[in-house]
């Protein structure tokens, strides 16, 4: 399934995550709890990888404008907060509206990434950040109600953090949970994150989606074969955008907060390297390599913080995992670069 | 009328209506705008090789800013002061500096094409490492000799690091004062000199050289240039640019915030370069020096402007982070489109 180079990374991080359950073990942390943890992060953050795969399988690389289908989700979560829905049809709702947001988005980020082909990464980081400051702005004057999302002082502008104790935190997380003696299953979660990935899986066995793999796979031969290729392209990318929407808000209900502003700032580095520790090669990226690589990744994101901590230094695990982050991401630019050349 | 001429009216139009709006006063904003010149002005000037290289925008500057910064931590623990601290700093740096320039050329060698992403990459990457270096590598593996600049657990750098035996060892010498407005001259020519030292360099042999990979690699291989010797040099020339830079920069502040004054060095750097009408294909000394002074007249005023107009200052200042990434997208774009446009 996979070779040489690609695998020397994975082998790097299995060696490296190997290196932490030992750490872990010696230092009396419980790595059943530690895994369980990098499960419950694998559905919590794996919608917001499984968004990179669409536009990485029409060939329009990996999404770094991540943070232009994040906004739209966070639109939605705010519109419904605004409303005062909760619980699970709270969260739908929420996800409703992301859906429409992101559709929006992703039409017009696709418009102009048509323009673009080829270079579309170094243009998504610019896209993506350029358009946090855009939203900042309008969490700032936008004309939202619910007094719970406001500045408390001044009535005006949404709050950087938005808790959602009041609205849907962790209903998700909440719904149908086993527990099997340590570990603790969100089988709801887990359900909600398969179904989209079998949907995504189901989508590449239609006309459309098998058409999207070809325009990924050579996009003169697919021109010639009578494939609409700015269609599916714009299709493509409506469709990543849509599901970092759904991701973002998983992830905020999961974690209870919703955080506006520059927080998004820096989102698609760590989706980034997931998709690419799970072996990711461009239009040829499986589902099941994007959930080894959120799986491989999280647990290195849930390992590091509790042996940083048990070291005494809380705040080199964050220094570590940007480490790890970009480390993983240099390593497939490096590599991918030398297999062009062959 | 070509798009990127446009982005210079642009700012002007953008900062005039600023300043209206701010009721700043324009002596202040022109001191301001003097005091950025010096501080940004040869970190703006370390992207034009590469630019002409063909690499695009440099934003591993950042590795060039660190390199000043590992210099300077290195005196500060050292306990060298004053200007022999300084130079000694300076020469650390430069050090670090070439090798990690090289180290850069040789990444960037295999990454043709995607020179621009991978240069953000190792930036994090590095500011990572730099970041862990100093936080969690005082103290345990680098000996506290500085106790005063030692975190109270024992382990790590503070966030603020005074540099008041270097404070504005540069910016005293032959200073002006007309009216209200201060003008360092010593510094001023001292960034001029450096843009001249760069036009030379465009025109000199390597500078050719450097065009001709920039404008096709391809053909300069074919013509029997080392493509891959050339890149490495523009990239070390531009991190050591970027590194003396860096080391104005701080020399100018006093201080240091350790873990983040470098950060954005490279967008705001990129930001001013384009502003000043520059492409991602082409640039050269008048971009910079214009860049520098619309950039940063607009940088200064937007978030009184946004007190004043939207009685919330914050505006201004997302309006300046989305002014800045904006850019550079914005000429990403234009810049790819013409390219297209070239080949078809």
């Amino acid at each position: 399934m996979l070779k040489g180079r690609q695998n020397a990374a994975q082998i790097i991080i299995l060696f490296f995550l190997g290196l932490m359950v030992l750490l872990a073990w010696h230092s009396g942390l419980s790595n059943t709890r530690l895994l369980n943890d990098s499960l419950v992060r694998l559905f919590m953050n794996g919608i917001l990888v499984l968004s990179l795969l669409p536009m990485l399988k029409v060939g329009a690389g990996i999404n770094y404008g991540l943070p232009v289908g994040i906004q739209a989700g966070l639109l939605g979560m705010c519109a419904a907060v605004n409303y005062r829905l909760t619980g699970i049809s709270g969260l739908f709702a929420a996800l409703l509206f992301a859906c429409i947001g992101g559709v929006l988005f992703g039409y017009a980020y696709a418009r102009i990434l048509n323009l673009l082909k080829g270079k579309e990464e170094i243009a998504g980081i610019f896209i993506g950040f350029a358009f946090v400051f855009i939203m900042s702005f309008f969490w700032a004057v936008a004309p939202f109600s619910n007094a719970g999302m406001l500045w408390p002082i001044g009535g005006k502008g949404l709050r950087p953090t938005i808790g959602l104790d009041n609205y849907f935190s962790k209903v998700l997380n909440k719904l149908w949970v086993l527990n099997l003696g340590d570990i603790i299953l969100p089988v709801g979660m887990g359900l909600f994150f398969a179904l989209l990935c079998l949907l995504l899986y189901a989508f590449y066995k239609t006309k459309i989606g098998i058409a999207s793999t070809a325009v990924g796979e050579n996009e003169n031969f697919a021109r010639l074969s009578g494939i609409d290729v700015e269609r599916i392209r714009i299709l493509a990318i409506i469709l990543s955008t849509v599901l970092a929407a759904v991701g973002i808000c998983i992830y905020a209900q999961s974690y209870g907060f919703v955080e506006l502003y520059d927080a998004p700032l820096m989102m698609a580095f760590p989706a980034a390297s997931a998709i690419l520790i799970g072996g990711s090669m461009g239009a040829g990226t499986s589902i099941i390599q994007v959930i080894i690589g959120t799986f491989l990744f999280q647990s290195v994101y849930v390992y590091t913080g509790p042996i940083a901590n048990t070291l005494l230094l809380p705040e080199v695990s964050e220094i570590v995992r940007v480490i790890i982050v970009n480390g993983i991401i240099l390593y497939a630019l490096l590599y991918e670069g030398r297999r062009e050349k062959a | 009328m070509k798009t990127y001429r446009l982005v210079p009216l642009i700012f002007l139009l953008l900062s005039s209506l600023g300043l209206v709006f701010s009721e700043m006063s324009p002596s202040f904003v022109i001191n301001e705008v003097i005091t950025r010149f010096i501080r940004d002005g040869v970190l703006v000037l370390a992207l034009l090789v590469p630019i002409a290289a063909g690499m695009g925008i440099n934003f591993a500057v950042t590795i060039g800013a660190m390199s000043a910064q590992v210099g300077l931590l290195v005196v500060i623990i050292m306990q060298y002061p004053g200007l022999a601290g300084f130079f000694i700093a300076g020469f650390i740096s430069l050090l670090i500096a070439m090798v990690l320039g090289y180290i850069l050329g040789r990444a960037l060698n295999r990454v043709k094409g995607r020179e621009m992403i991978t240069t953000i990459i190792i930036g994090f990457l590095g500011n990572g490492i730099y970041q862990f270096i100093f936080l969690a590598g005082y103290g345990t593996f680098i000996k506290p000799l500085n106790q005063e600049i030692l975190l109270s657990r024992g382990i790590g750098v503070r966030n603020m690091v005074d540099l008041i035996s270097y404070r504005n060892i540069m910016d005293k010498i032959w200073m002006l004062e007309i009216g209200s407005i201060r003008i360092p001259l010593f510094m001023i020519l001292l960034v001029l000199t450096f843009c001249l030292l760069i036009t030379y360099l465009m025109n000199s042999r390597l500078g050719q050289q450097f065009k001709v990979v920039g404008q096709d690699i391809n053909k300069a291989e074919t013509l029997g240039f080392n493509v891959n010797r050339i890149r490495i040099q523009a990239m070390v020339i531009s991190t050591v640019t970027a590194c003396l830079g860096q080391l104005f920069y701080l020399q100018n502040m006093g201080m240091m915030n350790v873990y983040t004054a470098h950060q954005n060095s490279d967008i705001f750097s990129a930001a001013a370069l384009l502003a000043g009408g520059a492409t991602i294909k082409q640039a050269n000394v008048r971009n910079v020096i214009i860049g520098v002074f619309l950039f940063h007249s607009l940088f200064i005023v937007s978030p009184q402007a946004g007190q004043n107009l939207f009685g919330n200052a914050a505006l201004g200042e997302y309006f300046r982070s989305f002014v800045a990434y904006g850019t550079i997208a914005v000429a990403l774009i234009f810049n790819l489109r013409e390219a297209k446009r070239a080949v078809h």
